[in-house]
């Protein structure tokens, strides 16, 4: 394993999109910076500008309004990217996927590295999901 | 030359100021997640960090001034590796044989700040403008009182502007924080410095919550990596100023090596207690903070240094 992976393992900083989700997901995201799981043990951070990040969080269903939005989003971040689908909704739509203004899974939008299920998933299934990406890689 | 060149890239310049300034963002991390009862990240992670940024794809923005925004972040470390150089040279003990230098210091500490604005402002993005607005306007109120703090050192110092000199008046009659005009001169360098760090309660100009990082948005890959090691390498020197200016400079012989090391580490974790228990201010809120009651001590500690207390 190069330095550069390494370094890049060692140091993930996170970008949060939020798509047309019912926030539950994202306070479970949150949840993971509290002292209880704090993730800066593994150097990550959450940033607020997508040109620093290393991981793009996408949480909810992706609708046709957020759908240009997501795909701009990932086009402005720098590479290697790490994009994970958190929750029911980001990985298959959940309850919106037969909504009319539903316009697919993340994966069929930008290409995902790591799916984390559950509605919404505990602060222990994101962190175990990361921890198993980075180990397999 | 050759001894120029050493000093500039390795001893008190770029490699040194570089991994000390690294450790000591590392020490700002620990004791800010000890804080709020974290655990906090490893020792290497400013490395990590670093590293992994230098590897990362640089992007320029379409409509960006594509060598001024390339070459604004390389301005900020050559800045920050000047100022180490000119401060921590007579800080050590080592003569440059200059002798003008802290109005030389005065303007170096004012570069990596020039540096991020031009870049911000290179990049065209309407939110790194505002953050840049935002930065020089944090500019004009500090870099006052600032000035006025080095007024009164150079009264205090019996009328010289040279560290080294600065530096043996301390050392000959006790440190000048011990006087009254000192501490008062103390809490207006620390807020300068919390200031010229871009630490919480004026970290108004990359405030991520409100707009997304600011002055450093844009920036990514390499151009972040030279921001982040321009940020370590004045989180070292600032400290240092201080340390020099008020507290009597290090001095590197049998116990004085530990007390020297604890006046650096003393600062910093002041710096970081202050960022920790307080919130953001708005623009208008520090520089009032700056103009009215800074400057005020600074002239009572001017005329409390010009009356001998």
């Amino acid at each position: 394993m190069g330095i550069k992976s390494y370094c890049f393992k060692k140091s993930l900083w996170l970008y949060h999109f939020a798509g047309a989700s019912c926030n539950n997901c994202d306070i479970e995201v949150l949840d993971c910076l509290t002292p209880r799981y704090d993730v800066e043990r593994f150097g990550m951070l959450l940033i607020g500008s997508v040109r620093h990040a290393d991981v793009l969080l996408v949480a909810g269903s992706i609708n046709k309004k957020c759908k240009s939005r997501l795909l701009e989003v990932y086009h402005q971040a720098p590479k290697p990217l790490v994009v994970v689908a958190i929750g029911a909704c980001g990985i298959t739509g959940g309850v919106f996927a037969e909504g009319n203004t539903f316009a697919g899974p993340v994966d069929k939008i930008i290409p995902v590295d790591v799916y984390i299920p559950g509605c919404p998933p505990k602060p222990e299934a994101i962190l175990a999901g990361i921890v198993n990406f980075l180990n397999k890689s | 030359m050759a001894g120029h060149i050493f000093y500039f890239l390795i001893f008190p310049g770029l490699l040194f100021a570089g991994v000390g300034g690294g450790l000591l963002s590392w020490f700002d991390r620990k004791i800010t997640a000890r804080v709020q009862f974290r655990v906090g990240p490893p020792l290497l992670q400013p490395f990590y960090d670093f590293v992994k940024l230098m590897a990362k794809e640089t992007i320029i923005p379409s409509n960006a001034a594509k060598t001024v925004f390339l070459l604004a972040p390389i301005l900020a470390v050559a800045g920050a590796c000047l100022s180490s150089v000119f401060i921590l040279l007579p800080g050590f003990g080592i003569s440059s044989g200059f002798r003008g230098d802290l109005v030389v210091v005065f303007y170096l500490l004012m570069v990596p700040s020039l540096a991020y604005i031009i870049g911000a402002l290179a990049s065209g993005n309407p939110i790194a403008n505002l953050g840049a607005s935002r930065e020089m306007k944090l500019i004009i109120g500090y870099e006052l009182s600032l000035l006025l703090v080095l007024a009164a050192i150079i009264l205090k110092a019996g009328n010289t502007i040279s560290l080294n000199e600065i530096i043996a008046v301390q050392q000959q009659q006790g440190a000048f924080i011990g006087s009254i005009s000192g501490m008062l001169l103390f809490i207006v360098s620390m807020m300068c410095v919390q200031a010229k760090l871009a630490f919480v309660p004026f970290d108004i100009a990359d405030a991520e919550t409100e707009i997304a990082g600011g002055i450093f948005l844009e920036f990514s890959g390499f151009t972040l990596a030279m921001v982040k090691l321009a940020k370590y390498i004045m989180l070292l020197v600032l400290p240092s100023f201080v340390v020099v200016i008020l507290l009597g400079g290090f001095r590197f012989e049998g116990i004085h090596i530990l007390w020297s090391v604890l006046k650096l580490l003393g600062v910093v974790l002041l710096i970081t207690l202050v960022r920790n228990t307080n919130p953001r201010l708005t623009i208008g809120q520090s520089m009032r903070f700056f103009f009215i009651w800074m400057n005020l001590f600074a002239i009572i500690a001017i005329v409390l240094a010009y009356f001998g207390y």
